[in-house]
């Protein structure tokens, strides 16, 4: 599913053309789109929301804008601002900039809502995820929490509301690169569970389930697997239909930072 | 029910916090860690680590090197000090990149790419001198003039707090200090007339709790030291870290230079508290006592260096000191429970002044003029911000120092607009303010750069290893009696800090701008030091 959706930004990325990355022949990598995010998150989101429309006559997400054509002409926008208007200059980089340009290219390729639950309640959906939910036995929302799980403080700014939907009924439909759980046998028979940090030849680097930073050295391991299925439980059938809309309304609440 | 789970979700990310504010009191006794920007909270970047010695230095070798993620732009620097936690090194790469990485093999765990807003004003380059750590929490000051928290598990903001206005000329470069349950930190700018401070927020909330005027408003002590408005532009910035008495309570912390730097006809009086140290209550930033080493400042010669806190024998009794290399030239002994001064002596070539009075007040002979008059040392000083290093040990204070330089000071006319430099003159000079050039041609007469090492209870220069070109690096030393600094040619060095003869030396590449760290992990001893757009950390074969 998350392969299957990436390869659709990819080729959708294609048939925009690419003259951005052609003249060193790059494509455009996951990676790139998460850190695309990244900046959409810190710098863009206050503005244009989290699906990228909040700007009335503005929608990031349709793939289609009025002042660009070409992905350089995004970038243009992006670093220059549009004088008269409320977008203003910023000072990123060409690189940081054609991050941003894959990450609204792909935001058009992204899925849409398709839930149809009665409407929801924020305080209700808080005391759900705080206790039936048992949510914060793994993540993180402000102050309270632990952070085997990806942190939530500010899940409503920075996923989509069909992401965050997908993650409570199928987690495992995407389970994205820097949620990826992993599982390791030292020799001696020790097993480590927790989150891949990173990787190379010879070693992993893990947020070992104690919330420990950690480097396992593969000479050192019995066997290890990255996993597909994620750890977190399916809520399908642990929340009512009104229960799971309040929990996405509160999830899309959580807007980050005290 | 609700209330009890939430507690004991609370309790248990207390009860998992990795650095609590007792280790980095105790950090002396926990050497394999590095916990706070000078190592342990007096300031004296000194390590009780001891597997390198003077005998076995020449067995140092590469363990890892971690490059930035792009060259650095031109006027960004690598001048972060690194903490290690446990064997995970958090270092900041410039201007606002924080890294969490193994400490033996590099590898990353986490980044944190922080992009300061367009409005940034940088007087002397992109740079971050590193972080603080309290629990499992990172502090960051920001270019643009914030303060960051973030989990140090996974590089998650936890909160930001807006320090001074970035539009205004005011940003946050310092490594911020705990105290407790507060960080410390203060906004730069003094080449912006900001009006400065040093301020407390609470760790847990980014709250602001106490704030201490380093330009005293009306009514406030040291106000009648500025003769005129001049204090709303007076400068008084924070830009290198203090350091912490935990039996006498204080806190001790070194402030920048009045503005506008070089014209101090504007500005009439000594200009409180710039140039100066202070002594703080850390509960509740009331001034226990201040020093100020050059009065009325002309030469932009900022006081923004370690205040480093030893217990010497003085006179034939144990006293607490201050042992404080300034930017005038001068090195200060001052008694660090009264701010009684005690020794005052130039370590380097000094006209400005024609030495010290009983108080410690220099006796002026030098000014910023007009036409421009020629000053030694130069305006970066006999040395700066770079971190020294002492050694109880061998009983030596280790400072880099900038030998034979000069200036022609320049005063000028300058209104004062916000968000514009605003210096009142300049300096011109043999070398390169910020950086090395490619090549070093100079004559060797007009500027070297040397680690000294200073006898504390004379100001003697025990000894000093020189470098053709000057050195922005700073210093640690060991139990084991190495010192490890390095400079603007690219090498680091180890010495021997009994003598000052070089032990072993590395070629990294580009100038050392930063302080060295060490530390180990199961067992075994790095040293770890950022050299132009990288890091580099070395141990024994």
């Amino acid at each position: 599913m998350v392969l299957k959706r990436l390869h659709v930004s990819i080729w959708a990325l294609a048939l925009f053309g690419l003259p951005l990355f052609a003249q060193e022949g790059h494509g455009v990598t996951p990676a790139d789109i998460q850190r695309g995010l990244l900046i959409y998150t810190s710098s863009c989101i206050n503005c244009h929301g989290p699906d990228g429309d909040l700007i009335s006559g503005v929608t990031l997400a349709s793939g289609r804008f009025r002042r660009a054509q070409s992905d350089n002409d995004l970038i243009q926008i992006i670093q220059k601002g549009l004088p008269g208007t409320a977008m203003p200059p910023g000072a990123y980089t060409d690189d940081q900039a054609s991050l941003l340009v894959a990450y609204l290219r792909s935001m058009s390729t992204s899925a849409k809502s398709t839930r149809n639950g009665p409407p929801g309640e924020p305080a209700r959906g808080k005391a759900l995820v705080e206790s039936k939910g048992q949510c914060l036995n793994c993540h993180r929302i402000g102050n309270l929490g632990t952070v085997t799980g990806p942190d939530l403080t500010s899940i409503g700014g920075i996923r989509r509301l069909a992401e965050i939907e997908t993650s409570l009924l199928d987690p495992s439909a995407e389970i994205r690169p820097e949620n990826r759980p992993v599982r390791a046998t030292v020799k001696d028979g020790t097993k480590i569970a927790g989150t891949l940090m990173n990787q190379d030849t010879y070693t992993l680097q893990i947020l070992d389930s104690k919330g420990k930073l950690r480097s396992l050295y593969k000479a050192n391991l019995r066997d290890y697997e990255l996993l597909k299925i994620s750890p977190m439980p399916n809520f399908k059938d642990k929340f009512t239909a009104q229960e799971m809309s309040d929990v996405i309304s509160y999830l899309v609440s959580l807007k980050g930072l005290r | 029910m609700r209330r009890t789970i939430l507690s004991l979700l609370a309790l248990a990310a207390t009860l998992a916090a990795q650095t609590p504010f007792d280790r980095l009191v105790n950090a002396d006794k926990d050497p394999a860690n590095w916990l706070t920007y000078s190592g342990t909270l007096d300031g004296q970047r000194y390590s009780r680590l001891t597997q390198v010695t003077p005998a076995n230095a020449k067995d140092l070798e590469l363990k890892w090197v971690l490059q930035t993620r792009a060259p650095a732009e031109p006027n960004s620097k690598y001048e972060a000090t690194s903490l290690v936690s446990d064997g995970v090194l958090y270092t900041v790469q410039p201007p606002n990149v924080v890294v969490a990485l193994d400490a033996v093999n590099g590898k990353i765990f986490w980044t944190y790419p922080y992009n300061p807003a367009p409005q940034a004003r940088a007087c002397c380059g992109r740079v971050n001198r590193g972080l603080a750590i309290l629990g499992n929490t990172l502090f960051m000051g920001t270019l643009d003039g914030n303060l960051i928290a973030l989990d140090a598990r996974d590089g998650h903001v936890i909160w930001n707090t807006q320090v001074g206005r970035p539009e205004a000329g005011y940003s946050v470069t310092v490594a911020p200090l705990v105290v407790k349950d507060k960080v410390i930190v203060g906004p730069a700018g003094g080449e912006y007339g900001i009006s400065g401070y040093l301020a407390a927020y609470s760790a847990e909330t980014g709250k602001e709790l106490w704030r201490f005027n380093t330009i005293p408003k009306p009514g406030e002590p040291g106000h009648e030291t500025w003769e005129n408005d001049a204090w709303k532009h007076g400068g008084g910035s924070i830009w290198t870290t203090g350091s912490y008495d935990p039996a006498l309570n204080l806190l001790y912390w070194g402030i920048g230079n009045a503005s506008p730097d070089w014209n101090g006809d504007v500005r009439p009086g000594d200009n409180l508290y710039t140039s100066s140290v202070l002594a703080l209550d850390p509960d509740t930033g009331n001034l226990k006592w201040h020093f100020q080493f050059t009065p009325h400042d002309e030469f932009d010669f900022d006081a923004t260096q370690v205040p480093v806190l030893a217990d010497i024998t003085w006179a034939g009794k144990p006293r607490k000191v201050m042992l404080f290399a300034n930017r005038n030239g001068y090195f200060y002994v001052l008694d660090r429970q009264t701010g009684e001064f005690l020794l005052g002596k130039p370590f380097v070539k000094v006209t400005w002044a024609n030495g010290l009075d009983a108080k410690g007040r220099p006796i002026r002979v030098g000014h910023s003029t007009p036409e421009g008059s020629l000053i030694y040392p130069e305006n970066q000083g006999g040395t700066n911000w770079y971190n020294p290093a002492y050694s109880p040990r061998t009983g030596l204070f280790y400072i880099p120092s900038w030998l034979d330089t000069h200036s022609i000071n320049t005063s000028r006319a300058e209104p004062y607009r916000e968000g514009m430099p605003f210096n009142g003159g300049s300096a011109t000079h043999e070398v390169p303010a910020l950086r090395p050039g490619p090549t070093n041609k100079r004559l060797p007469e007009l500027a070297s750069g040397a680690i000294q090492a200073l006898d504390p209870k004379t100001g003697a220069v025990k000894w000093q290893f020189k470098m053709m070109d000057v050195t922005d690096s700073g210093v640690l030393v060991t139990a084991s009696d190495v010192v490890f600094a390095g400079g603007r040619e690219g090498y680091f060095y180890a010495l021997d800090a009994r003598t000052g003869a070089p032990l072993w030396k590395a070629m990294v590449g580009g100038a050392v701008s930063a302080g060295p760290t060490t530390y180990a992990v199961d067992g075994k001893q790095y040293i770890s030091i950022p050299a132009g757009n990288a890091i580099f950390t070395f141990g024994l074969r």
